[in-house]
């Protein structure tokens, strides 16, 4: 585990006294996609927030020295508050507009969109300049709350494609939440099932039985595995 | 120098900085904060009229109070700002009228900056100034804040500091607003042209530059027609200021 940018031991995370982690351990490898599945009420943004030093927290979280953490967070609902345009948003992140354009392009979208309000966009469009933003900073680990959450389907084929690229491009190390076992199986190396605590964590098509998805959400809704071709 | 005119220059430095700050509160639904501050800015406000103080200067330390313990009484009870805001706020406002001198009310409720005197015009003007170079400065990161409190403390934004500094600054505006909208009106001043130039505004440049723009005209407006018509400048700022946001409205569905 030499190659790790992210180590995690005996993380415990209480929120107004309740425990929302319980002694969570785990190592994320360099350009790896670590999935953190699990239902509603996991605590699956708690640790997100737990490894951007965002909540208080017990225990050992240590990023390699120098790391860049860019975060996408789940929604920015107060955004439509502010009359922004999508250049002035880039500029709240101090990139330049040559910076914001070359962005764009590798976000596939065009440099007209900078003049549009970021209230106007469609939500694939807005989850894909956040991703770009993220992306401004230069870092070399994205953390991602639910990458889906909200776009249409359309949507969500270009953000899919975008974070495809992004991973082989850029050599990111992406850690992403979500609760939809779909784009577990298409973009994530690993997966950690969290509920509170870790119940599994490895390849998604060896750890994710039928078992091991029913413990991690009983009581909840029942999901199904998606049929995948074999490549 | 002529009275008219320092009243003039006072209003619209103040309409500004306010109008400018407002910009900031509207995003965080804190446009009304103003107006409970500035009722509670009613003691001190009778306080120096009592006395014969700038009023500004009586009204500062009251909204300071205030904040402190609105703060205080939130993380002691845990109970919604708004409703602690409006325990704060009455409170301020009845012992105001215990010893508000009754002649003199009409000033400490609706504002008199047709009788300001030098010293406090250039007093007024400088804070004014430091407010508005400090609301640019901090315009940013606040933007970011409003957006999002959890990206700005992953990028290391100390987030507390901030809203320290904003809080601080509208402490200062409200004191300010007093001497030209009185206790009763000080919502006004920063709500109104903040919603009028967000009707208009296609991007955050234009946003800022239109709600100084609002909180200027509506003072100048204001100070003017009650020297045409010997009615208080305090409320012909405010109907100034409604009157540009109805404008704004036909403006905003015809585009």
């Amino acid at each position: 585990m030499e190659n790790a940018i992210l180590r995690v031991k005996d993380l415990n995370v209480k929120l107004d006294g309740e425990d929302v982690l319980t002694d969570l351990s785990f190592n994320v490898d360099e350009g790896e996609v670590l999935a953190i599945l699990g239902p509603n009420g996991a605590g699956k943004t708690t640790l997100l927030k737990a490894l951007l030093g965002i909540v208080l927290y017990e225990g050992v979280i240590k990023w390699r020295e120098g790391v860049r953490i860019g975060y996408v967070p789940q929604r920015l609902p107060f955004i439509k508050d502010v009359p922004l345009s999508v250049k002035e948003f880039f500029q709240l992140e101090n990139a330049s507009e040559n910076e914001a354009k070359e962005i764009l392009k590798s976000i596939g979208l065009g440099e007209k969109i900078l003049r549009n309000k970021v209230g106007d966009l469609s939500s694939g469009q807005f989850q894909r300049i956040l991703i770009g933003w993220a992306l401004a900073s230069d870092p070399n680990v994205l953390l991602f709350d639910e990458p889906l959450a909200g776009i249409d389907i359309g949507g969500q084929e270009s953000v899919y494609n975008l974070l495809e690229r992004l991973k082989v491009e850029k050599n990111l190390t992406i850690l992403f939440v979500t609760h939809e076992l779909s784009i577990v199986y298409r973009l994530a190396d690993r997966v950690l099932c969290l509920n509170k605590r870790m119940l599994c964590m490895g390849a998604p098509k060896e750890k994710l039985t039928p078992e091991a998805i029913s413990s991690l959400y009983a009581n909840s809704i029942r999901f199904y595995q998606h049929k995948h071709e074999e490549g | 120098m002529n009275q008219f005119l320092l009243s003039l220059l006072s209003g619209i430095f103040i309409g500004g900085a306010a109008g400018f700050l407002g910009s900031l509160m509207l995003p965080r639904r804190m446009s009304l904060a103003a107006g409970p501050l500035g009722h509670l800015a009613l003691s001190g406000i009778a306080l120096a009229l009592i006395y014969g103080f700038d009023i500004s200067l009586g009204a500062f330390p009251f909204v300071i109070l205030g904040i402190f313990l609105i703060w205080l009484f939130e993380r002691k009870t845990k109970l919604p700002t708004e409703a602690l805001t409006a325990v704060v706020f009455a409170t301020g406002v009845a012992i105001a009228f215990f010893f508000l001198p009754i002649e003199q009310a009409e000033a400490a409720l609706v504002g008199d900056i047709s009788s300001v005197h030098f010293d406090d015009a250039i007093f007024a003007i400088a804070i004014c100034i430091a407010t508005f170079l400090v609301v640019e400065i901090i315009y940013p990161k606040m933007t970011l804040i409003n957006i999002s409190e959890d990206i700005a403390k992953s990028q290391k934004i100390n987030v507390g500091k901030y809203n320290l500094v904003y809080l601080l600054l509208i402490a200062l505006i409200v004191a300010l607003g007093v001497k030209v909208v009185g206790g009763l009106l000080t919502a006004a001043i920063v709500a109104i042209p903040a919603v009028t130039s967000r009707n208009l505004a296609k991007n955050l440049a234009q946003y800022k530059f239109l709600a100084l723009s609002f909180g200027i005209l509506s003072s100048a407006v204001g100070i003017f027609l009650s020297q045409l018509t010997s009615l208080p400048a305090g409320p012909l700022i405010i109907v100034s200021s409604a009157s540009l946001f109805l404008i704004s409205i036909f403006l905003k569905t015809r585009s």
